[in-house]
């Protein structure tokens, strides 16, 4: 395809994913809410666009884009609906994980062929029970006997587990291996089973079905990567949620700003706008782009590593701490940035009943920095601080 | 100039030390992969810093990251580079 062919196909894909944004994820956002249900509306108009392959290359069948253009969605769903957003978001992340690092098997190309024809969605079973929340370790084994590789996970949150068609899994490489010596399993959902063990009634991302679950399953030895998780985990799953989650967050600040400006624009036309309030939104307008700043520098450079396969720089301690920074500074300026709206929005924007209620965005706005724990997040951070120079 | 062997013997010593690894050192061979073995990246703060301590180097920044101490070898192979082959204050 020539440049310009695929710029205007890019350009196409940008208005689609927002019409979706706009006709779907936002007039159902608050009932996806309150009913704490998955949005299958929404994956049903991205199955028919082919969006749940977006990110397989186009010789595999899938619609080929980067990083950048995910990045660029996420933030454009995260203004409609943040819960959608973010399995959109995950969704993503975990075939990054297999574009990136598939390819040694017949079966792992396979599988990303089947995500962009049957437009499969995967969900993510990482953290476990016992683990502290810590992804590069695990407890649960896989342990292969004959052909056979069996696994049982004590999963305190696998996300819209009920809705995936394949869960990607972490396990120890066999039963005698240490925690760290990981591996990255798919495992279709009919293949497993699935006894909850935990309920998900968050004050935010209520859409996202964060359930826990005891989750066994029996699969083929071909369904374990055969890259290590470790190498998966530093090379693409922590760099690209970060990216992807930081980006639907920001859509989510935008939109919240946007709230803002349009309840002081109609409290304008019965009378003028305090100056106080006028500075408020200057000050807004600020925090919005400084999140966007940080969002966009981490964007340009991990895109510059995946253009050039300069895996190398991924390595480094210092490109660790700069990802885990973009999430740390972008989930805090998402919090500070919906508390500058309801300042300037007011009383409406704490109403529930008002249309310019700003009652989600808040309790949305606070999973960014809990869900995955800055505080955790910053105390390894500060260790690794002295392998810095 | 302490010979290879003396390098990675004082490298296994500063691992059992400083590593807190999840097996015994002695059960690896210097290609094995020490994250595989539990080495964290916490823990391989507190062995780069017994490393610069006990060889007198210091790692520059291109150094800092999780290749220089995916194994014994690798960490011998980055002491070798900056001239740290001798143990400070050491009788070679």
């Amino acid at each position: 395809m020539s440049k310009e062919a695929s710029a205007t196909v890019g350009q196409t894909l940008d208005a689609i994913v927002d019409r979706i944004g706009r006709e779907i994820l936002a007039p159902l956002a608050s009932d996806v809410d309150s009913q704490s249900r998955f949005p299958s509306e929404a994956f049903a108009a991205f199955r028919e666009n082919g969006l749940l392959g977006a990110y397989v290359p186009s010789p595999l069948g899938g619609l080929g884009v980067n990083m950048r253009t995910l990045s660029h969605w996420c933030e454009t769903l995260g203004n409609y609906c943040a819960s959608t957003a973010m399995i959109f978001a995950m969704h993503q992340i975990q075939v990054a994980c297999l574009v990136h690092h598939a390819g040694n098997s017949d079966h792992e190309l396979d599988l990303i062929r089947q995500i962009a024809r049957d437009q499969l969605l995967l969900g993510s079973a990482t953290t476990e029970i016992g683990t502290g929340g810590d992804l590069g370790s695990s407890i649960c084994a896989a342990e292969q006997t004959g052909d056979r590789v069996k696994l049982e996970k004590q999963a305190p949150v696998i996300s819209y587990a009920e809705d995936a068609d394949v869960i990607m899994v972490t396990a120890r490489a066999n039963p005698q291996a240490t925690a760290n010596d990981q591996v990255h399993v798919w495992v279709e959902r009919t293949n497993a089973t699935m006894q909850q063990i935990a309920t998900w009634d968050a004050l935010g991302f209520r859409g996202t079905r964060s359930l826990g679950y005891r989750l066994s399953a029996e699969v083929t030895p071909e369904n374990v990567m055969s890259v290590p998780f470790g190498l998966i985990l530093s090379r693409t799953m922590q760099p690209t949620a970060h990216i992807l989650w930081s980006s639907l967050w920001l859509g989510m600040a935008e939109n919240a700003a946007s709230i803002a400006r349009r309840s002081i624009r109609a409290a304008s036309r019965k009378a003028p706008v305090p100056p106080t309030t006028s500075l408020r939104m200057a000050e807004m307008d600020e925090a919005v782009q400084q999140m966007r700043a940080t969002l966009e520098s981490g964007v340009e450079s991990y895109q510059q590593i995946l253009d050039t396969r300069n895996w190398q720089r991924t390595s480094a301690f210092s490109f660790g701490l700069a990802m885990n920074n973009i999430k740390i500074s972008c989930s805090e300026a998402l919090v500070d940035i919906v508390g500058k709206a309801m300042a300037i929005a007011g009383i409406n924007a704490y109403r529930n009943d008002h249309e310019h209620t700003l009652g989600r965005h808040l309790r949305d706005a606070y999973g960014a920095m809990l869900m995955v724990n800055n505080d955790r997040i910053r105390t390894h951070n500060a260790a690794m601080q002295l392998a810095q120079r | 100039m302490q010979s290879r062997d003396a390098t990675t013997s004082s490298i296994r010593q500063v691992l059992q030390d400083a590593g807190n690894l999840a097996v015994e050192v002695d059960s690896l061979t210097d290609i094995d992969d020490l994250y595989d073995a539990g080495l964290t990246s916490l823990n391989t703060v507190n062995l780069m810093l017994a490393i610069e301590d006990l060889f007198g180097i210091e790692f520059p920044d291109e150094f800092l990251n999780r290749d220089t101490f995916q194994s014994i070898n690798a960490i011998a192979d980055a002491v070798v580079s900056l001239g740290g082959g001798s143990q400070k204050g050491a009788v070679a």
